[in-house]
């Protein structure tokens, strides 16, 4: 991005949210206003940047403050979700793959790492249970910077402090000056990739579960259906896919069904 | 425009939960009149009652008065710290009840560790904001 779209945008965006966006910060821009781009059928960050200058659109402007004050990720972000996946989703997988030991996991947003970290944690925490396991946690973004930053994992206190309990802290993190680093054994579950959801997705491998949350809300609903169905194609029959709080398969893709009695849970149909 | 309006809520809300059930009590214990403040705000809009006390007497005093729900507790204060009021407090008839959270400047592992080892229930490292107190309120379930 050149300097001066990066001026204009982010002056447009600390006088309409005050949130200061610095240059360590512009993929923030990348992983936050990509989608925005895409919704509205443009090419790349330019072409937005272009299309709020020309057209001053006031709908526009407030989908991208909206976009860039939505809360950095939560670890354990909705907190049910994950006791929703240790409890319930992941036991009769488990048993069902207890000759093989194998268990791949996909996070189709990955963001900045905390939700593949989670899961990873949910994992370690059933201790003995998983002893032996192949245990494969695969993330993907389509934000290169993003995903340098989910690598390192490295977080600051302010970071570790939206939604990671204070045991679990202590536990898998280690202190290095005033961040928090995951330590190698939650780490070494997971592996990021740069991918795209609205390119092929077979190469990715298959997968047990999948969480895809909050990341369909950025795209129309013939697109959603795309990517659901390339999706299922990864998926085993007892596959099982998390969707964020407010995102549903119905009318959208007759590939998934929600699992009564658990929010935000879907099977294959 | 927004916090106005949530304010008005809170006041309607709160008036109409008082004739029907009983709200959280928290105690919020710092040295800090600005923090008591700030915490407070933030503990009104998820619907506790507060009670705030300026040291770690002070706070024993409320407790042993009337256990409340939660403490949010600093650690460095006058007359007695944050450590040694907790210390007395799980002492104390009915003491093990209040659900106790630090919330200090102290962010080394030894101080968190000794913090849980007395009976700290989780651990806020300052500086924090509503999203940080909201998610640990909700991890020891009291929201």
């Amino acid at each position: 991005m050149n300097p001066a779209d990066f001026e204009f945008i982010s002056s447009l965006i600390l006088s309409r949210s005050g949130l200061v966006l610095t240059p360590d910060k512009s993929y923030l821009l990348e992983s936050r206003l990509m989608p925005v781009a895409r919704k509205h059928g443009l090419k790349g960050l330019e072409d937005l940047i272009e299309t709020v200058r020309s057209r001053k659109e006031e709908a526009l402007i407030v989908e991208i403050t909206e976009a860039m004050t939505t809360n950095e990720s939560f670890f354990f972000r909705d907190t049910k979700p994950f006791d929703l996946l240790r409890d319930e989703v992941l036991p009769p997988i488990l048993d069902k793959r207890s000759s093989n030991k194998r268990l791949r996991i996909w996070c189709a947003a990955a963001s900045s790492g905390q939700e593949p970290y989670s899961i990873a944690i949910v994992l370690k925490e059933l201790g003995a249970r998983l002893a032996g396991w192949n245990i494969e946690i695969i993330g993907t973004d389509i934000s290169k910077d993003i995903l340098t930053k989910a690598e390192k994992g490295q977080y600051s206190q302010f970071e570790v402090q939206r939604g990671m309990p204070i045991q679990l802290l202590l536990k898998y993190f280690d202190k290095v000056d005033e961040n928090w680093i995951v330590k190698p054994e939650i780490k070494n579950m997971v592996t990021f990739k740069y991918w795209n959801l609205l390119d092929d997705l077979k190469n990715l491998g298959g997968f047990d579960i999948v969480f895809c949350r909050n990341v369909l809300i950025y795209f129309d609903a013939e697109t959603k259906g795309r990517v659901l169905e390339g999706v299922s194609k990864l998926m085993p029959d007892d596959g099982m896919m998390f969707l964020g709080g407010a995102e549903t398969v119905l009318g959208v893709s007759d590939k998934f069904k929600p699992v009564s009695g658990q929010r935000g849970v879907y099977a294959r149909a | 425009m927004n916090r106005m309006i949530g304010s008005i809520m809170h006041i309607n809300i709160n008036s109409w939960k008082e004739d029907f059930i009983t709200m959280k009590t928290c105690l919020i214990v710092d040295d800090s009149k600005v923090i008591r403040m700030v915490a407070r705000k933030i503990l009104q809009e998820l619907e506790f009652e507060t009670e705030e006390a300026a040291d770690g007497q002070i706070a024993l005093d409320a407790c042993n008065a009337s256990m409340p729900d939660a403490v949010l507790l600093d650690w460095n204060m006058p007359v007695m710290d944050g450590i040694t009021f907790l210390r007395e407090l799980r002492k104390a008839p009915g003491g093990d009840k209040p659900i106790v959270i630090f919330c200090t400047t102290e962010n080394d592992l030894d101080h968190i560790q000794e913090a849980m080892n007395v009976g700290a229930n989780e651990y806020i490292m300052k500086p924090f904001d509503s999203d940080i107190i909201q998610a640990k309120f909700q991890q020891v379930g009291l929201i």
